[in-house]
């Protein structure tokens, strides 16, 4: 189980490494814009809410920066990110608490469509390599290099201002009460599409690039020769032999460029006002909230952890060698 | 059949019926106009039961007949011409070429398997071995229940001298030898007729080396089956094989029993050849190199390739290109008449050609 | 088997490697670069967006900032790309923020690539524990989602304008290309050439620069492109929320001001098209050379001779374990170099 520990102590030091970093970003800045905030604020903060802030931004010049970091653990080990100064005085994680599961939903189910997708293209585009289905590679190449957000503006153009089909913002109808009821998670998927479509649209084409060069690189392995060799079906071949491992790759680089992915996603919740992590997190940026920033970015970034915990268990069932060797 | 084993030298020349006839095969390497033609009108005909040696230096187009023979050659090679005409049991003859791939896939692993060069990536990394001796077992048996594939693929390691509980380890956990055992194995699981083995040893060290191609050997000799033994180890070659076709330059050059190609040359080339390697056994001798390299395929000189190279060198070699006939020496009788070589130098009716030989390719 | 004889040598160089990519000397490689057409579109179309970002502010028919009483217009012959909400002309926007978006591509792009080049080349020569360190290093950046970072950074300066996003850009973006780097770095120490530099006793940094860099050119300039693109869409999605400051002419401004203006609601395409256009045009461009370096780079994904209505015409399918046999030529036997061959036997 050398992987498994070698994987474990790759993301304490990862989850340590975003905390840090979160913790130097306010320290690092020139200027200080929070200071000024709490002028603003005076009086309407309580002094424990006040501490919570002073540590987290390094107001307090007199303590050591040592001190500072650990005092700064204590506050994320409690779970208290500091208030927010938009919707003052809720306290940061609650709000982050009601946007992930959104953004978990929509980001987390397009991204997994698209992957799911994109891998399937790729695979039938490197298999027949030199015929028509080459003609989609110019096509995913465009998509590859629109930037999310502009696709996600064309699509409400059409869709929702033009044609009318799909409601422009938001992730429910505001006159239905939130319930596990049939019409409410109905709603949900119905104001859910559009954006998922244009994620789905515009990450596609990685996955199926990448895919398709994996494939093609893999077709020439010996073993898959030996497979043709052996009048093995074709599909069994490309399935077992080709596809089978040229997803490993695919499937870690799945991992490493989530962040990536997830960043771009991210900005798909600002243009379709989707109230998940992305949106607050643009919304914290506009007024300045940093408290909220900070939080939402930590948030981030541990989502991201997470699911690199769950690929790298897809990866170690996918490949013997990495459940065996390190 | 002939019966080859290490120690005891083969009788060669033992004319078996045809089991596979590779006649003027020529190949492209490219699909446009200036594509490299790697093999020209390459004849072969290996008999049943019979140990086929192809030996020649790297890029002399010896693997790419053995994968263009069976259709496996991958992009951008392209087969021009020619015919592969492939004899079953039942004595009916198909010519591999003009099979549709439905057919070209029922007939593959049954009627030929192929072991390829390097052991390391022969076998998915994914699956277990057992698993892929058996997916080839029920591609062919439609009605066969996995179980039974299985324990056809336990007893065939256990054939190669591996032992079964083997067969749920995955390729990483095999040593190079056992990797090449297993494909050996699987590439006997259908019972094939004819058996091509790509450099199978090359990859191994030299005592695993040997026993490989002793384990060959035995198996042949229980199972009956015809080997094309591709290498570029003649000395390996004059052991193993019963007759060997000396490739050069996408050319077969000389094509006779092997004791014969070794004792008694007839091409300046294989001459050459053999006196680059130490021989296993018998007389010791100076080794000398060739000198020159081989050429480059994609610009071809007219005439003999071999001409820049050759010590025995004249000047219709250099305008007319050989092609594989008789030696100066048929009239011997015997074997010396089923021997073919493509040099000028045996032929006396060309102007140069005096007719008789150098004394080294005489003997 | 102690075989010292001149052939052997190549006795583990596999005779279907039939590419000859290995031996060309550098010049005909580059040649080969220049030859591939994904490459050469990629190149040409970026050349037109440098001219641009050169002469823009020139050629450009508006102050792009000038106000006028065309409120929202769609193109006309006075104003090609029409006018935002302001009437300011919406093409001049355009021309003159694209300097712009390439300078902060450039600075970012060159940023990057120098820490990636660093670190990686570094973490794969020195080997051990500093490889691991720097290794680790890389991946944490990797796995941290860059742009919220690139978000809360640039949010929390006081400015944050150009020159200062693309340092942003850089220091965030270098993980990808250090990994790369690394692997290269990893597999090039092992080389000969390395290997005899080293038993010359050249010094450790000279063999870097002499012997380990050149021979890493076409990753790092596939790592450059790479971090350039991704430097244009950070940069342009920035300015789209507003975190850069709206006075900087970019893409992304363009469309933030379209945005916040309901030009969507109001059916104003000429606003947030031809900008969005233009940047998957630079995007598009930008991947065009990186597949041009990546088929130079892997011989396999190299589509060469592929042409599909060649063979259509010579009804050629390439797959892999079934080999094409050429059935009816046009005209007799294609020329084999040696035409009407009897074998002797046949003459005898």
């Amino acid at each position: 189980m050398r992987f498994a520990v070698r994987r474990t102590i790759f993301y304490l030091i990862t989850a340590w490494a975003a905390v840090t970093i979160n913790f130097l970003i306010p320290r690092l800045m020139p200027g200080d814009p929070v200071t000024a905030l709490m002028g603003r604020m005076q009086g309407r903060i309580d002094s424990n809410a006040e501490e919570s802030i002073r540590v987290l931004f390094g107001l307090d010049t007199g303590a050591s920066v040592w001190q500072q970091y650990v005092d700064y653990w204590g506050l994320l080990l409690r779970g208290d990110l500091g208030l927010s100064f938009t919707f003052f005085p809720t306290p940061v994680s609650e709000i982050v608490q009601q946007a992930l599961p959104w953004t978990i939903g929509l980001v987390g189910v397009a991204t997994i469509i698209s992957f799911t997708l994109g891998t399937g293209i790729g695979v039938a585009i490197g298999w027949r390599r030199g015929t028509w289905a080459d003609a989609l590679l110019p096509i995913t190449t465009f998509f590859s290099a629109v930037p999310y957000f502009w696709l996600g503006l064309i699509a409400i153009t059409v869709f929702s201002v033009t044609l009318g089909w799909f409601p422009s913002s938001g992730s429910y109808d505001r006159g239905l009460v939130p319930t596990w009821s049939w019409e409410f998670v109905g709603s949900v998927i119905y104001y859910g599409f559009l954006p998922a479509l244009t994620v789905v649209l515009s990450s596609i084409a990685g996955w199926i690039l990448g895919m398709r060069n994996m494939l093609v690189t893999v077709s020439s392995e010996d073993y898959v020769t030996v497979a043709h060799a052996k009048g093995l079906p074709e599909r069994r071949v490309m399935v077992g032999y080709a596809a089978r491992n040229a997803i490993l790759p695919q499937v870690s680089n799945f991992a490493l460029s989530l962040g990536f992915v997830v960043g771009g996603t991210l900005i798909m919740e600002m243009v379709f006002s989707y109230q998940g992590i992305g949106y607050t997190l643009f919304q914290a940026v506009n007024t300045q909230d940093y408290p909220l920033m900070q939080g939402c970015f930590l948030v981030i970034t541990l989502a991201v952890l997470g699911a690199n915990i769950i690929a790298d268990f897809v990866y170690a069932a996918l490949d013997p060698r990495a459940r065996q060797e390190g | 059949m002939t019966a080859s084993t290490l120690d005891v030298p083969a009788p060669t020349g033992t004319v078996g019926e045809p089991v596979l006839e590779i006649e003027n095969l020529s190949v492209d390497y490219g699909y446009t106009d200036d594509a490299t033609h790697v093999l020209r009108d390459v004849s072969l005909t290996l008999h049943r039961g019979e140990v086929l040696g192809l030996a020649g230096e790297s890029g002399c187009g010896k693997s790419t007949l053995a994968y263009a023979a069976t259709r496996l050659l991958p992009p951008p090679g392209l087969i021009t011409s020619g015919s592969v005409h492939f004899t079953g049991r039942d004595g009916q003859r198909t010519d591999v070429l003009r099979q549709s791939d439905a057919e070209l896939r029922a007939s593959r692993w049954q009627d030929t398997a192929i072991v390829f060069q390097g052991a390391m990536n022969s076998l998915n990394p994914v699956y277990r071995i057992g698993r892929q001796i058996a997916d080839g077992i029920l591609a062919h048996r439609p009605g066969m229940r996995r179980k039974e594939a299985w324990d056809q693929a336990a007893s065939l390691l256990e054939m190669v001298g591996i032992n079964a509980d083997r067969l749920r380890d995955f390729p990483h956990q095999l040593s190079g030898g056992m990797r090449q055992r297993v494909m050996i194995a699987m590439a006997l699981a259908l019972d094939p007729q004819v058996l091509i083995m790509d450099e199978p040893t090359t990859a191994l060290d030299v005592v695993m080396q040997r026993q490989i191609v002793e384990e060959i050997a035995d198996l042949r000799e229980r199972l009956g089956f015809s080997v094309v033994f591709i290498t570029h180890d003649v000395s390996l070659l004059i052991e193993i094989a019963d007759r060997i076709a000396i490739m050069y330059a996408g050319d077969i050059v000389e094509d006779a029993g092997a004791q014969d190609v070794y004792r008694r040359p007839r091409h300046p080339y294989s001459a050459a050849l053999l006196h680059s390697f130490p021989p296993l056994r018998g007389e010791r001798r100076e080794l000398t190199g060739i000198p020159g390299s081989p050429p480059d395929m994609q610009k071809m000189p007219p005439g003999c390739p071999f001409a820049p190279r050759c010590a025995h060198v004249t000047d219709v070699c250099r305008q007319v290109r050989p092609v594989l006939g008789p030696t100066a020496l048929a009239d011997r009788g015997g074997r010396e008449a089923e021997r073919s070589v493509a040099c000028h130098l045996h032929d006396a009716d060309l102007e140069g050609i005096d007719g008789t030989l150098p004394a080294d390719l005489a003997r | 088997m102690a075989q010292d004889t001149t052939f052997t040598e190549e006795q583990a160089a596999p005779e279907r490697a039939v590419e000859h990519d290995v031996d060309d000397p550098r010049r005909a490689k580059r040649f080969l670069f220049l030859r591939n057409g994904k490459a050469l579109t990629g190149l040409g179309i970026l050349l037109f967006f440098g001219i641009l970002a050169v002469v823009g502010p020139w050629i450009a028919p508006y102050d792009p900032n000038q106000v006028s009483a065309d409120l929202l217009q769609p193109p006309s012959w006075s104003h090609w790309l029409g006018t935002d909400h302001t009437g300011r002309d919406i093409l001049s926007q355009i021309v003159v923020g694209t300097r712009g978006v390439l300078v902060v591509g450039l600075i970012a792009g060159v940023s990057a690539t120098v820490l990636g080049v660093i670190v990686g080349v570094t973490a794969g020569f020195i080997g051990g524990m500093g490889d691991e360190t720097l290794s680790a290093l890389s991946n944490v950046f990797l796995v941290i989602p860059q742009l919220p970072l690139i978000i809360i950074i640039a949010g929390q300066l006081p400015t944050a304008g150009g020159v200062t996003v693309a340092l942003v850009i850089g220091i965030t973006g270098w993980a990808w290309g250090a990994r790369v780097m690394r692997a290269q770095t990893l597999s090039l120490r092992k080389r000969d050439f390395v290997e005899a530099a080293r038993a010359n006793g050249e010094r450790t940094w000279r063999l870097v620069l002499a012997e380990v860099l050149p021979n890493l050119t076409a990753i790092i300039a596939a790592g450059f492109v790479g971090t350039v693109t991704f430097a244009v869409m950070s940069q342009v999605t920035l300015a789209f929320i507003g975190i850069t400051p709206v006075s900087d002419w970019n893409w992304g401004t363009i469309l933030f001001w379209a945005q916040n203006n309901l030009a969507l609601q109001r059916g104003a395409w000429w606003w947030f098209v031809p900008a969005g256009l233009c940047i998957a045009l630079l995007g598009m461009a930008l991947t065009l050379v990186n597949f041009g370096i990546d088929e130079f780079v892997n011989p396999r994904l190299r589509s060469t001779g592929m042409n599909a209505r060649l063979l259509r015409r010579r009804r050629i399918r390439p797959r892999i374990g079934f080999t094409p046999v050429l059935r009816t030529p046009p005209d007799g036997r294609p020329d084999v170099g040696t035409t009407a061959r009897t074998t002797r036997k046949e003459r005898s």
